[in-house]
Formats: structure tokens, sequence, C-alpha cells
């Protein structure tokens, strides 16, 4: 696809965990282990009207659900700031230093004084019902292959709560990530192909893991790509985590938006005004359907629900994909009403007669909405409410086809489409966080700052390399691997570089691909294996071994596995005799050639991921020198 | 004083009104390095730190720019004047119970000037009922503001203020009333009230938040609409307070106005009923009657006695406090102390020599205690009878801050000590109890 042709247009927010100690307005701690007492509370939140008199969309899309919010807190790392029962303490200074330390790695500029901001976002998943958030510096730049791609934003924001289940009736969140300081950096939507996109945010990824406090693992880290092509609005992709869908998202977004255009064109082309899809009103055509085949349908009527038509005009052909690319506007049109109406999807005319539903159902609909050949209908079975919710979504966003390409919020899928999640929201509701007073960044503090700078991973690669012997390759697999930290523990405890670090990567790497979860295996417990090593309990042989075990039986402890594994080391005086016993049956055996090969051979056969060869060797040469000494 | 300008002060105010700048107005800010910022300027904090400026941004942040030697700030032009328009309220239905909704303090309803940050309070019924519709669904609402003044600031007289213009209510038929007010000193007033506005034939019900109105999690709306709904549906003629039971925003506690103290600094749940139940809950918007003895709406057993005096204190005794602390009060012509002892009602028995003189001057001494809960008895040891010998009275299991709303309310009476300790231990509005039962579990929240 040209992308230069489609002027596309994409800027990318990285938000990234920090690893601090306590959480940004609290002392809670940022590591939740799920120990604590558990206590569930439900809430209401309702949008804060604005001196403007105005209704933010994104507010009134979450009003309109009024959905009871269910909030689960572990007391662990749970409390009362994050209840929203107790105001907020003091911004946390380890996080404004680790956003200050990025802002210099960029060459932004810090501002002068930071003013933290309640940003309204009325989906439960804050409980003040906004989200506090600051804006640390301005400006600075990353270059991507000679391109220069500036940045607007460094802020500190608190990280939201967790959605633990959702449903039309109500929502449940976890608190216990909420408060957690979340990094934001965000770039101009500069940025012209998903290509130049994935380096920015790999490259901006890898200044933020420069400082060597940020969050790893799952969850840790979120991309929202703000996505357009020339005529359209703004398509902000929230929440991808992995860095290989970007390129995907953007493609998709690209074509998605390309054939939107496209259908805006025809539709104007067919003369349809938005005034004619206004006037379109739902039709009850549950008798229709009353012994219909489609299950679904069928379902949903006996469980007391209705079936409506409604009739879009002009839209024949237009619902399904025209380029087999898996873009159409009846999926589009499906998102809308799943998520305005609540209901399971729709049915529309371009894809009938199927899913059970006849031909002779669908002449049937036809004659009732009065249809002519060029327009097109959509159904919905469903409770009476939600139906007609859904069809009025379905109807605005039909209207809208026809002049405009809208902006929306949208979520990313693992195959790299995305899907309709809510309107945009429109202009920044923010206002000020009366409850902390502003903080002064002083000079002094940028001084240290910059005269305690980390160095940046390429130089962190070089050093280490050279410090360890490594090649810079498996340096730079356990950086993009993320168990840089790791391997750097491994070392520290004691065990060789050389087989921490293939560990960490290629032994990861190989279990996962023979479908071991080894990335959910807790590292604690690798180190602590590790240190059963050290102290000669078991052989690190047994590594894999053990770690495949630990990630199938994730209740395990690491001395269980071993002695379910059979994996601890004999007593040393059993080793010694049965050394003693194979030697004299080597010499026994070649009275004249030296034992140690053979007898090297068959004691690592007995004592494999049991004893540390090393170790057995250095036994066995001291064995070997006593006998002779004898 | 040093003179302020929206939080500005000294030489970043002569330079912004100098500008000729209005906050709100498009600004322009050059660094001597040649840094530009361009945002609207704001109003700043007032208590922040001199020789900075406010702009927010145009993405909705604001950000603090010092104003050091060589910045420059240049006037852009006016910022976008915002056009209030209310959405239409809903209609009121005269055909509800009429419930008033006297404004003390607080704000019970307000919204945000998202521009500025300014929080405008709801003034009128019709902002009120634009802001928390559901009010309009379960009656019909009048909405007036009375005073406006931070709860830590009331006082006895603010107290009689109120209470006249509930009267004034009660006389005109209303089905009920409801108290907007600050949450510090809530119950005192509810107290006050209850004495001032005994055998009220309709619900009074004093509401305020833990979390202020502009935000979208605030408890303001859900306690105003149980507080409504009580007032005009409620079987009782009572004062109370209703506010939040728990954590979680479905059920409201409905705490008799004399047994009801602020126990958390910040929590939704601070008020809580001491040795005695609430009268009710809303759990779910459904009204669940906790108790039975209550006045009955409508009964005729109304008896309007506004006036307190402020010759009355309050002092909580601790090891090593001083019985000159008596002695000031004494000076001060002071009338009636309550003592806020330990345990049982107890002071230091190096007091009663003091407390004597007291009562002989014919001082009134109460005592309760700073356990809060229980009952004080000062028979079970040697220094708790020679404290009652003297003649301090024990007010059984009075709260402390009630204790001392009756007392102010008996002095404007009575000065006769004998007639003081009467009324003191005559039950007026349900602030004495003579059973105390132990502590019930705490209801369902959800």
């Amino acid at each position: 696809m040209n992308y230069e042709e489609l002027g596309l247009r994409v800027g990318i927010e990285i938000h990234r965990q920090l690893d601090t100690e306590r959480k940004l307005f609290c002392n809670c701690k940022t590591t939740p282990s799920g120990g604590g007492r558990i206590i569930e509370f439900t809430r209401w939140l309702r949008e804060t009207q604005s001196e403007l008199g105005e209704i933010d969309p994104a507010a009134r899309f979450e009003m309109k659900k009024m959905r009871r919010i269910i909030y689960r807190a572990d007391t662990e790392c749970t409390c009362l700031v994050e209840m929203d029962e107790e105001p907020p303490h003091m911004l946390n200074e380890e996080a404004v230093r680790i956003a200050l330390t990025v802002a210099k790695l960029l060459g932004a500029r810090p501002v002068d004084e930071i003013h933290v901001m309640r940003k309204i976002v009325i989906d439960g998943s804050n409980t003040t019902g906004f989200q506090r958030t600051c804006i640390v510096a301005t400006g600075g730049r990353i270059v991507i292959d000679g391109f220069e791609v500036p940045i607007q934003t460094i802020t500190l924001e608190e990280d939201a709560a967790r959605i633990v289940e959702s449903t039309p009736t109500h929502v449940i969140y976890d608190l216990s990530r909420l408060g957690i300081p979340l990094i934001e950096v965000s770039t101009a939507p500069v940025i012209t192909s998903p290509e130049q996109a994935v380096k920015t945010a790999y490259a901006l990824g890898k200044i933020l893991r420069a400082t060597r406090r940020v969050k790893r693992g799952i969850g840790t880290i979120r991309q929202d790509l703000n996505i357009s092509i020339r005529g359209t609005g703004i398509i902000e992709v929230k929440g991808v985590q992995e860095l290989d869908l970007i390129p995907k998202i953007i493609d998709y977004e690209a074509r998605r938006l390309r054939h939107l255009l496209g259908l805006m064109e025809e539709l104007k082309k067919r003369g349809i005004t938005p005034e004619n899809i206004q006037a379109e009103r739902p039709v009850d055509v549950t008798d229709i359907f009353a012994s219909t085949t489609s299950r679904v349908v069928s379902r949903k009527i006996s469980e007391g629900g209705r079936v409506y038509a409604l009739r879009l005009p002009g839209f024949c052909g237009l619902l399904r994909s025209i380029d087999d690319e898996g873009v159409r506007l009846g999926k589009d049109l499906s998102e809308y009403a799943k998520a305005w109406g609540g209901v399971e999807g729709i049915f529309h005319s371009d894809e009938l007669p199927a899913y059970g539903i006849t031909q002779k159902e669908v002449e049937a609909v036809a004659s009732r909405l009065n249809l002519k050949p060029i327009d097109a209908f959509v159904l919905v079975a469903d409770r009476e409410r939600e139906v007609l919710e859904a069809l009025d979504a379905v109807k605005n966003r039909a209207a809208e086809a026809i002049t405009t390409v809208p902006g929306e919020t949208r979520g990313p899928r693992p195959d790299g489409t995305t899907f309709y999640m809510r309107p945009r929201p429109g202009s920044a509701r923010m206002y000020p966080e009366t409850d902390i007073p502003p903080l002064i960044i002083t000079q002094s503090l940028l001084e240290e700052i910059a005269s305690n700078l980390p160095p940046t991973l390429d130089e962190l690669a070089s050093s280490l390399s050279k410090k360890h012997g490594l090649s810079s390759q498996l340096i730079w697999e356990l950086i993009d691997s993320e168990r840089l930290e790791e391997f750097e523990e491994l070392v520290g405890i004691g065990i060789q570089p050389g087989f921490a670090a293939s560990f960490l990567t290629e032994g990861y790497k190989e279990l996962r691909r023979e479908g071991y979860p080894v990335d959910e295996v807790e590292f604690s417990k690798v180190k602590e294996y590790f240190e059963l090593v050290v102290r000669g309990v078991t052989a690190k042989e047994s590594a894999k071994q053990v770690l495949s075990y630990l990630s199938r039986n994730p209740s395990s402890s690491v001395g269980e596995a071993l002695d379910k594994l059979g994996l601890r080391a004999p007593p040393l005086e059993e080793v010694v005799e049965q050394i003693d016993r194979l030697i004299a049956e080597i010499t026994s055996e070649q009275p004249h050639s030296d034992p140690t090969g053979p007898l090297m051979g068959r004691l690592m056969k007995i004592y494999r991921g049991r004893i540390d060869g090393a170790f057995l060797s250095e036994l066995v040469k001291k064995r070997l020198s006593a006998l002779r000494n004898r | 004083m040093v003179e302020s300008w929206q939080g500005y002060r000294g030489r970043v105010r002569e330079i912004l009104l100098a500008a000729g700048l209005d906050i709100g107005d498009e600004v322009e800010v050059v660094k001597p390095d040649g840094e530009v910022y361009r945002g609207y300027l704001m109003s700043r904090y007032e208590h922040a730190e001199d020789g900075y400026i406010v702009i927010k941004l145009r993405n909705g942040y604001n950000i603090g720019i010092a104003i050091t030697e060589g910045v420059v700030i240049r006037r852009v032009g006016p910022g976008p004047k915002p056009a209030f328009k209310r959405p239409e309220p809903p209609k009121l239905d005269p055909n509800l119970p009429h419930v008033s909704i006297i404004s003390t303090g607080g704000t019970i309803a307000s919204r945000v000037d998202y521009r500025t940050g300014a929080v405008k309070p709801a003034l009128t019924s019709e902002d009120l009922i634009t802001l928390v519709p559901e009010i309009a669904e379960k009656a019909y609402v009048e909405a007036e503001i009375l005073l406006s003044k931070f709860s830590e600031n009331m006082t006895p007289s603010d107290w009689d203020k109120i209470a006249q213009k509930i009267d004034e209510k009660i006389r005109s038929g209303y089905s009920g009333v409801v108290i907007s007010h600050g949450t510090d000193t809530m119950h005192y007033t509810a107290a006050a009230l209850s004495f001032a506005l005994a055998g009220t034939p309709i619900p009074v019900v004093l509401v305020g938040a833990q979390r202020s109105s502009d935000r979208p999690s605030s408890d303001a709306a859900t306690n105003l609409i149980a507080a409504v709904q009580i007032a005009a549906y409620a079987p009782f003629g009572e004062v109370v307070v209703a506010m939040h039971d728990w954590h979680s925003d479905n059920v409201i506690a409905i705490h008799r106005g004399t047994r009801v103290v602020k126990m958390h600094t910040s929590s939704r749940d601070a008020f809580r009923s001491v040795n005695a139940e609430p009268i009710a809950y809303l759990r779910n918007n459904e009204l669940v009657l906790n108790d039975e003895h209550y006045n009955k709406r409508g009964s005729n057993s109304y008896d309007y006695r506004p006036g307190f005096s402020d010759e009355a204190a309050l002092v909580k005794f601790y090891p090593s406090l001083s019985p000159a602390i008596i002695e000031y009060f004494l000076e001060r012509g002071f009338r009636g102390i309550i003592l806020e002892g330990t345990g049982l009602g107890h002071v230091a028995s190096n007091w009663i020599p003091t407390l004597r003189k007291a009562i002989e001057m014919g001082v009134f001494i109460g005592m309760t205690s700073q356990c809060r809960f229980g009952r004080v008895n000062m028979y079970v040891y040697d220094n708790g009878r020679d404290i009652k010998r003297v003649g301090v009275t024990p007010l059984e299991d009075m709260l402390s801050e009630t204790a001392l709303v009756k007392l102010m309310w008996v002095l404007a009476r009575t000065r006769e000590l004998e007639d003081v300790r009467r009324m003191m231990l005559t039950p007026i509005a349900g602030e004495l109890g003579y059973r105390t039962l132990p502590s019930s579990m705490r209801p369902e929240q959800t």
C-alpha cells in the first residue's frame, strides 16, 4: 500500500509503569502479590457538568450505560487513597526524578513547576472519575534513520484499575494497579509509515529502559497509536502491548480508513443524505421470525426479546467487504451496536440469507420496510431497550458515513485488526487537582539528574559484553527479552555469565516453543533454584527441567520440584564411594590408561542434573590424586 | 497582607497587570533562551510560591513557568469565552411532596469551568435539579441559600438562623426539609436542631459530602437524593443526618441528630451513630426502618424553642491536665462545663476542690466519656464517687458534643443549677438512652 499517497500520519504515545517503591500519590507498594484482605464496594460515577454546559461524547457514552461499578481492593497494596476515601498525598518524587531523567535523555525541556491535573474518565477505571496526570517536560526529539520525530510531552500519570469483568449491568475492577506511576511519552503525529512507527516505538522503549527504573513484564507497557489518513478523523488505538502489532494495526487502519473514504464517495454519488438516514425508524419484525431457524434469533425471542429492522437507504452492497481484506462497514456498524446497545451483534442485508435466516424471511423484512433495490437493512434481536439503543447507534453511524470518516477510540485485536470502543473524548476535560500543591523543579535537582544520567542501552550492552566476555548479540537478546536485570541478579549470586545468559534467552525460548508457559514462572523461584545450585544442592544442568516443571505446576515450590524430579544431589560420602568404586572398576579394565575420561563419563550418566559437572570433576581429581598418593 | 490578584503577588502581579492581562487570556511567554510557551493565563494556587505564572496549554494541561529576569510575557488576545448553555432542567411535578432544600455551606452540587478550573456551585433550584435530576422524580423541590459558611465557622447564632428558617418551612406545610451543610460540624448543628425543633412534624434531614461535588465520584448527589427521599416520604418527624453507611454508594444511613458524630477525617462513612443504631437505612433507594421508636410524621408534639447560650464549654481531660482550665472558664463567667472524662467518667482527684468550687458557684458540671461508646458510671471507683459527691452530674450515655449543645440550649432557658441538672437529664430528642445494647453486626453492604 502506498502510505504516502494516502497521507498517513501516526503519532505514538508510550505508557510504561515505573518501578518505584511507592505509588504516585500514596504510600502503597507497587508490587501487588495478592496476599491481603479483599474488600468489595459499589459505586456510581456521574459526569460532572462543565461550565460550558456541553456534554462530552465519551462521557455521555459511559453515562448512557449507567453501570454499577464494583471495586475489589486488596488491602496489601490498596489504601483509602485508591478507594477515593482519602485525599492524595504529595506527588512521588522518585517518579518525578525518573521522568526528568527520561526528559533529559530525549532532550526535552522540564517545566518549571509541575501542576497535577484531573482528566475526566468516567468508565470506572479510576475511582475518582478522573485520572491524575501532569506534564513534566515538553519538546525533545528522537531520530529514526535520520528522520526527526518531535516529542510533544512527557507526562506522569496514575495507572488505572484493571478490569476484571464487564457485563451490560455491572463492571468489576481490581484496584491493585490503580496509582502505579506511569510515564507517557507522546510524539508529534509526523510518522508516515508502519515501519517508521515500530522503529520509533522501539527507540522510545530503549530510552525508557535505559533508566533501568521501569517495570517489566506483561501489562507494564502500553502503546496508543493516533492514526489518520488524508480526509479522515483521528483514530486512537488504545493499549497496544506488543511492538509487532504496531505495523499490522497501522496498515489495517489505513486500509479501513481508505475503504470508508471510498464508501463516502459512493454514498454521495448515490445522492444519499444524512437526513435520509436520520428519518428512518426501527420497525418491529418479531412476527416474521416467530418460527425462524436462526438459533440466535429464536433464543432471543424465547427470552422475551424483540427483533427490529432498520432500513438504510442507499446502502445496498456497501456493508460487506469489497476488497477481501476483512474491512467492511457492516463490521463497524455491528461494533457500534455492541458498544452502545450492549447487544451481541447485528445482521445486515448484504450478508443475508445466512446464519439460519432464510430468503423468505429476508424478503418479508424487505417488503415490511418497503426496501428498494438500492437499500440495505440491519436486524437486531435482543431486549427491546437494548435493540433500540443499538439501532440508534447504527443509524447515527450510517448517517455519519455519508459526510465524514469519524475519529474514534478503538481497541486492538491480537491479529492486528481493531474494534470500535467509544467516541473520542472532546477537547481536554481537565481541571487542576487542587488537593496537591504544585511542585517546583529546582535547578539543583536538574543538575543532579544531569550528572547522574544512566548509560544508554547501547553503552550498557557494550560494557556488559566486555565485562562478561559475552557476544553483544547475546547481551542484546537479554535486553530485548527484558531479562537483563534477571541476568545481573543471577550473575550476582555466582552463576557463570555465559550459562545465565543462554539459559535466560535460548533456554526460555526453547521451552516456550515446546509449549511450557515459562514466562509465568515468578523470577524469585528461578533465582531460588540457582541459589540452590550455588550451594551444591542441585546442578545447573537441571535448570530447564526445573523451569518446565514449575511452569506446569505453578503452586509448586522449588524444593518440591527438586524432590519430584529427583534432582537433589546425593550425600557427598555416597558420591565419593561411587567414585572410588568406579576408579577400581576402570583401572581393572584398563590398567594402563588415564581413568579420568571414562570415569567422568560414567559419573555424569549417574549424576547429570544433580551434581554440577565442574564440581564432580574437581572431586574426581582429588580422589585420583589421593589414591595415587596412597 | 500582601496584595494579591488571582493568587499572584509582588513582582509577577505587577508584570501581569502592566501587560493588561486577564485570567483566561491567551498569552505567549518567551524565555531568555528562546523557548516559547503558548497558552491561557490561569489564576494561581493561593499558597504557591511567588515568581511563577500558570498557563493552560492547548492540550488542557497546566504548567508553571518561572518569571525570571528576561522573560517576556505578551498578550496574544482574549481566550475563548464560554457561553454557558444549561441543559433543560427536568420538569418539577407539583403533585409530589414539597421539599425545601436549604444550603448553609459546602457545595452539594456544582459544575466545573474546565478553562479556569473554577468550581461554580449550584445556586438555584433549577441549577440543582439540572445537576441532580433524580431529585425531581422524588419531590417538588425548592432550593435556597441561607448561609455560605465552612462548617468550622458555624456558631450557635447560625444554628438559630437555620432553626428559624426550618420553623418557617414547617409552618408553611412542607413535607420535609433538607439542610446541606459542611461535614466538619454537621453533628453539632444536627444536635442543636434536634433540641430547637423538638418533636418536628416533618423530617429535617442534614446532608453533606465527603468528596466535593465537582468530581464524578462525589457522594454529594447520592446523599442528596437520599435526603430528599427521606424528607419527602419517611414516616418519622425527626432531625436526622443522611450520609453514606460505608464505602459503597448504595447504602445511606439515617442517623438520629443527637446520636451521630463524625468519626473519620475523609471517608464517605465518616458519620456513625454512637450508643444507638441509625433510625433507618436507604438501601438501593429502599427505606429500611431500623428503630421503631421515633416521633411520627405529623405528630402534634412540635415545640419550637430556639436559642443557645455561649456560656457553656467542653473540656477534654488528659493525664496531667491542670484544673486551672476550669478556673479560666469560671473567671470568664461560664455557666456550665461538660467534662469529657476518662473511662466510666473520671478526672484526676486533684480536680475535686476546683469542681466543688465551681458547683458552689452554681456552675453546672456534667460528665461524659471520651471512650465515646458506653455509659458513664461514677459509682464504680472511689475517685468517681468523690467526683460525684461534689455535685458533678453524670450524663448517662450522651455524646460529649450533644451534651455541650444541649447545655448551651438549656442555659438559654434557665440558669438555676437544679433546673439545669433536671433538664440535662430529661430526654428531649433521643439524646439519652437507658439501655445499652451490644454492638450489632454491620449491616449487609450490598
